[in-house]
């Protein structure tokens, strides 16, 4: 078990648990290769996805790894819950309480969303994404992915390149990478830098191409195109051409370097098509390891003794 | 784990012998090593059963295939167990129509073979599986028998039987200790 019975944010976790839940994961992506991917681990157990911003793929990876373990899933999305109606975070988080269930995944648009709910709920809580916070468990995917490809975490140069200050995945991979040894090198122009990116304890860079060579993994954030305020940068064709990955900047990374995207992509914006479909992309990997990560999440967070659900 | 030591009740030889009996019972009833698979429940199930497929392979000469099986996603106790640790399953062959030969140290309440059964039907359909173990100490809470036994040991529930093997502990060897009341296992 972990030494949490919550995931909000990757200081919820210690190395060890992280370690852990890679470990777990391991066997969970060999029970996804199987003919009969269902186990029956978590029966009887109720996993809430309360979804209340639109998401595709984390909703259905997290509603897939609770279904192969036998969980009953069920699916809350902003549109077609009782939030159109004007209902409360409060009031849901209450109704979903008086329903007992065992497992919470919130995705909200506000951060702290996840910890609010914590207060009001007796069942373990898994941040889904949480505004421009934290996406812990796309964080621990990612670390997934890049051990099973790469072999080992630490001491491997991660750079995040692209939108930092508004990206909950970076807001989880920078701590993730730190605690197993791994170095993260922010990369971006300044208007898309958090103010301190100091205090991260991460590298800083505005030059995509000066540290190119020296990266293990370029990851590529998302440019958030449906942003309000607009674009913090002159035009996206700008961006592409300064912070794009594209053939000849995986030219100039190491021969063993890869490349790792969040998704949903925008092809030629962060990274171009040919990159996006070369056997040096991983993006189909974070999907599918995904899952694997997920189930090994739900397992130890319901499979210790002191958690809601043993009451 | 505050116990002590009561009796030893197989040495090194005693379960070196064990293991030979139940490779020449196993090639007994399955008249040969024709189908036959071993699998064992890790992590002391398992080196018993690469024990027992070498076993037979110098009896009868014929190579079997081992596999190793990890029940934790099977457990019935998942939400009130405290150390969900998983290890690995390896079933590098097809487990359909063999006759599949399942290996476990100690047989008590029956709860661990009843998930290793289940976990195995959803690798395949083996035509038959037979179970052996190195140790039955009694107190059953399913109805489970073992087909191959090393020793029976009557045990009371307040006793703790405890397998050593080489592999994972230095020495070869089987012995009771006297405890608090043992959870199943």
């Amino acid at each position: 078990m972990l030494s949490s019975r919550h995931i909000l944010g990757m200081d919820d976790l210690t190395s060890e648990d992280i370690a852990r839940i890679l470990d777990t994961a391991e066997s969970f992506a060999a029970v996804n290769e199987r003919r009969i991917k269902k186990l029956p681990t978590l029966r009887g157990l109720t996993v809430v996805n309360l979804f209340l911003e639109p998401s595709t793929r984390t909703r259905t990876s997290f509603e897939i790894a609770a279904k192969r373990l036998s969980a009953d899933a069920i699916n809350f999305t902003a549109s077609a819950s009782a939030t159109v109606k004007g209902e409360s975070l409060r009031d849901t988080a209450a109704t979903l309480a008086a329903m007992s269930c065992d497992l919470v995944i919130i995705r909200h648009k506000y951060a702290g969303a996840p910890r609010m709910l914590t207060e009001m709920m007796d069942c373990s809580i898994v941040n889904g994404g949480d505004g421009i916070h934290q996406h812990p468990t796309q964080a621990l995917l990612d670390l997934y992915t890049m051990k099973q490809r790469l072999g080992h975490l630490e001491g491997l140069r991660v750079g995040i390149v692209g939108d930092i200050a508004h990206s909950r995945v970076a807001g989880s991979l920078v701590p993730a990478l730190l605690k197993v040894g791994a170095i993260p090198v922010l990369i971006a122009p300044p208007t898309l830098l958090p103010a301190r990116p100091d205090v991260l304890g991460a590298e800083v860079s505005w030059d995509l191409d000066e540290v190119l060579p020296t990266l293990d993994v370029a990851y590529m954030l998302r440019i958030q195109m449906e942003r309000a305020d607009g674009m913090p940068f002159p035009s996206l064709r700008e961006y592409a051409r300064f912070y794009g990955m594209n053939s000849a900047r995986l030219a100039a990374m190491k021969p063993s370097a890869i490349v790792m995207h969040p998704g949903p992509m925008n092809r030629g914006v962060e990274i171009s098509a040919d990159v996006a479909d070369s056997d040096r992309s991983l993006v189909l990997e974070q999907v599918e390891s995904g899952v694997a990560v997920r189930m090994a999440v739900m397992y130890l967070l319901l499979g210790g003794a002191d958690s809601g659900a043993a009451a | 784990m505050t116990s002590r030591t009561k009796a030893v009740v197989m040495d090194a030889t005693a379960v070196d012998r064990a293991i030979t009996r139940i490779a020449h019972e196993v090639l007994e009833a399955n008249k040969g090593a024709e189908g036959l698979v071993i699998v064992g429940i890790v992590t002391r199930g398992a080196h018993l059963a690469h024990r027992l497929a070498e076993r037979v392979k110098e009896i009868e000469g014929a190579e079997v295939p081992v596999g190793t099986l990890d029940i934790s996603f099977y457990r019935d106790d998942v939400s009130t167990r405290n150390n969900p640790e998983v290890h690995r399953t390896d079933l590098p062959f097809d487990l359909t129509d063999t006759c599949v030969v399942l290996v476990d140290d100690v047989l008590f309440t029956g709860r661990t073979i009843r998930a290793a059964m289940d976990a195995l039907m959803d690798y395949g359909r083996p035509s038959c599986i037979r179970l052996a173990v190195l140790v039955d100490r009694g107190h059953r809470e399913l109805p489970v028998r073992a087909d191959y036994v090393g020793k029976n040991v009557p045990t009371s529930s307040r006793e703790r039987v405890h397998v050593r093997l080489a592999e994972t502990d230095g020495e070869d060897v089987v012995f009771i200790s006297e405890g608090e009341e043992e959870k199943a296992c």
